[in-house]
């Protein structure tokens, strides 16, 4: 990367306020219909089958999962863009689950988010400054001749030239298009603002830029990011907490340092396996664990654990039979696993590692270097 | 080449201060500054205006310049003793018709006819075309399959057996049908033409709201709070524009030649209506003798219709923000 992204220092914020938005229960089926006119229903996809989540003020929550586990669905429940199917969503610890009308729009205002692609997610008809003055004319929050001036405002605060008010987006760069999305986000002061992948349409130098940028704004507006990501360097940088995706369910969810040092469930262990490493000592000495076979399809979970057909580590009959349930681990720690990894040397060594030494070789990679080959790790016992 | 060095929204201009700086147009200034670089377009534009000039004017002109009036009889001035009319001259410009008309006024009448039957027709086909489409591509599911069914069915009725009965229907008494609501004459076949015209707007709308409304920026847009009836109207409308726009285009000459048949088979505009699609019937049986008739209304239907399409072409290309650079 050509600019240097600032590792999260701070610590992960107390969780022992009241989170500004809890999940409970959240499932997403999408129904799988037969017929033309008499349409028959023979099916759903579950995209999101379970999913309790905390997500409390200031933080970041990085949420990672391999494409099709949900991830972009669970996004769009937050946003009510999707109605869940069931379960229930608390904002600042009101139910917003069924919200409508003026209601829904009000908390809107509260609620933003930034999308994937920055090529689809701008009206290509609408100029910039309309695209980023759009919420103001939505809700009124500023009177209408000052509008121009407050959009300027926000993006020279996001970094483009505010001299670009009447461009088309067809005339930014991805880095930029995504700049103004943020902008667009930005625009109502929200509290949350959901990132559906900013930074994986971009180029990498483009996407240390975007993050600092999305770092930058959230100490200034105190912001709350729900961060999703395929990527999980990059997610590594932002977030202060991890939650890992696997077909529609959360199996573990930790602090950031803890989960890439020292994850529990073997999905994360094989996700955190596959970050590549820019030494090239260590790449040569690093296991990778590869993980056999397809995810499973959403329309037909397996029963049990889900990861269980591609568990190095799934016992029969247990794993096919009881699903986990997410046990604590280490503290903040949380992992839905009857047989988790064992706690890797590293994590007592080498916890105080030198962020900048971190940033360079990502820690599974000093973590393989140094603890023993993954597929000899015996199972441990569930806590 | 010559287009981009020409192009002045994105080049720097020296402000007073010293500053580069990009001038701020508005998005409408910018569609016709690129509109009136393509020439063709610019002069299909002109054209068309003095068109419709011209068939506003008809009146006028029939009456103080020519002092002919449409559907007076010069027969002894214009026809032999055969019966064949004579050819352009001094008094009669595009010579006379078969039965003795000033073949010039009529022509200027005409354009009247098909002008009406241009904006009038076409403009409510896309009116319901648009409505239906955005609505059915954007709501999906039943409302689509519903409306989807509906001009199916539309599109699957005998168009010209259709129109013989609507327009022979409610053409028979002069105080029309439906009570009173619809009158023989220009407007019904403006309505007939429209009815049977508006299902290939809706199919091409709904194809386009269909795949528009995947994107992102529409997700966009309710996430900011917008309700169904904005995103429609706000995000989705503008980017079906310039489709319709060249649907439009094609379908209005076609619309000139419906009303031209229905005239032809003697149920369109009544028969003191001049309409050039009924004058090329006319000349059917007598072009090889009097090439006038035939000629002079089918040059201005050609160039009318060329110049809608040329003019189409141009909107097309200013509208679309990928081809301004």
């Amino acid at each position: 990367m050509s600019t240097h992204v600032a590792e999260r220092t701070e610590a992960a914020p107390r969780t022992d306020r009241a989170p500004l938005l809890k999940l409970t229960g959240i499932k997403k089926h999408f129904p799988l219909t037969r017929g033309i006119i008499f349409q028959k229903k023979i099916g759903a996809v579950h995209a999101v089958d379970g999913v309790d989540l905390e997500v409390y003020p200031g933080e970041t929550l990085g949420l990672v999962g391999e494409t099709g586990c949900g991830k972009s669905t669970l996004a769009r429940v937050i946003m009510r863009l999707h109605e869940s199917t069931e379960g229930t969503i608390q904002f600042e610890g009101r139910d917003i689950t069924h919200l409508e009308g003026k209601e829904l729009r009000a908390l809107r205002r509260n609620m933003q988010m930034i999308f994937q692609d920055p090529y689809a997610s701008l009206n290509p008809r609408k100029t910039v400054g309309a695209i980023i003055g759009e919420p103001f004319r939505l809700h009124g929050t500023v009177p209408k001749n000052r509008i121009r001036d407050e959009v300027k405002q926000i993006m020279q605060l996001v970094g483009l030239n505010p001299e670009h008010y009447n461009r088309y987006p067809h005339a930014f760069s991805g880095g930029q298009r995504q700049r103004i999305g943020f902008a667009r986000a930005l625009a109502l002061r929200p509290k949350l603002i959901v990132c559906d992948e900013p930074v994986s349409a971009l180029d990498v130098s483009i996407q240390a830029q975007i993050l600092n940028l999305l770092e930058d704004i959230q100490e200034e507006f105190n912001l709350t990011y729900v961060f999703i990501a395929h990527d999980l360097s990059v997610v590594k940088h932002v977030s202060d907490r991890v939650a890992v995706m696997y077909l529609g369910k959360i199996v573990e969810l930790a602090p950031g340092e803890t989960l890439y040092k020292n994850p529990k469930h073997p999905y994360t262990g094989a996700l955190m396996s596959a970050v590549p490493i820019a030494d090239p000592d260590l790449a040569t000495v690093k296991k990778r664990i590869i993980l056999e076979g397809d995810v499973p399809s959403p329309i037909n979970p397996p029963l049990g654990c889900r990861f269980h057909p591609r568990c190095p580590r799934a016992q029969l009959p247990i794993c096919a039979e009881q699903e986990p349930q997410l046990l604590p681990q280490h503290p903040g720690q949380v992992a839905a696993c009857h047989f988790p990894l064992e706690d890797r040397a590293v994590i007592t060594e080498d916890i105080e590692t030198p962020l900048h030494k971190a940033e360079d070789a990502p820690p599974d990679g000093q973590t393989a270097a140094k603890a023993p080959d993954p597929s000899q790790w015996e199972p441990g016992n569930a806590e | 080449m010559q287009l981009a060095t020409r192009a002045t929204i994105d080049s720097p201009e020296l402000q007073p201060n010293g500053s580069l700086s990009v001038a701020a147009r508005t998005p409408r200034q910018i569609i016709w500054r690129h509109f009136r670089r393509d020439r063709l377009a610019m002069v299909s534009l002109v054209f068309l205006g003095l068109m419709i000039t011209a068939a506003i004017t008809a009146p006028l002109v029939s009456r103080y310049v020519v002092h002919h009036p449409p559907n007076t009889l010069y027969i002894n001035e214009t026809l032999d003793q055969f019966g064949v009319p004579k050819g352009p001259n001094h008094l009669f410009w595009f010579g006379a018709d078969d039965a003795g008309r000033d073949l010039f006024v009529r022509v200027l009448y005409g354009a009247r006819t098909s002008l009406v039957v241009a904006f009038f027709a076409t403009g409510i086909s896309v009116l319901i075309g648009v409505s239906v489409g955005l609505v059915s591509g954007f709501y999906r599911g039943r409302v689509d399959t519903a409306l989807s069914r509906f001009t199916d069915v539309i599109m699957s009725l005998p168009v010209l057996l259709l129109a013989l009965g609507l327009v022979a229907g409610c053409g028979l008494s002069s105080r029309g049908c439906l009570g009173g609501l619809v009158r023989p004459g220009l407007l019904l076949v403006s309505y007939v033409i429209a009815l049977f015209n508006w299902p290939y707007v809706s199919r091409l709308v709904r194809g386009e709201v269909l795949r528009l409304r995947e994107k992102e920026f529409v997700e966009a847009a309710a996430a900011a709070g917008s309700s169904n009836f904005r995103i429609m109207v706000r995000e989705v409308l503008p980017n079906v524009v310039a489709p319709v726009l060249v649907f439009t285009t094609l379908i209005i000459p076609n619309n000139i030649l419906f009303e031209a048949a229905l005239s032809f088979l003697g149920i369109g505009v009544p028969a003191t209506t001049p309409s050039w699609g009924k004058m090329l019937s006319d000349a059917g049986s007598i072009f090889t003798v009097a090439w006038w008739m035939m000629v002079f209304p089918g040059l201005f239907l050609f160039l009318t219709t060329l110049a809608f399409n040329l003019v189409g072409d141009g909107f097309r290309d200013a509208l679309d923000p990928r081809t301004i650079r």
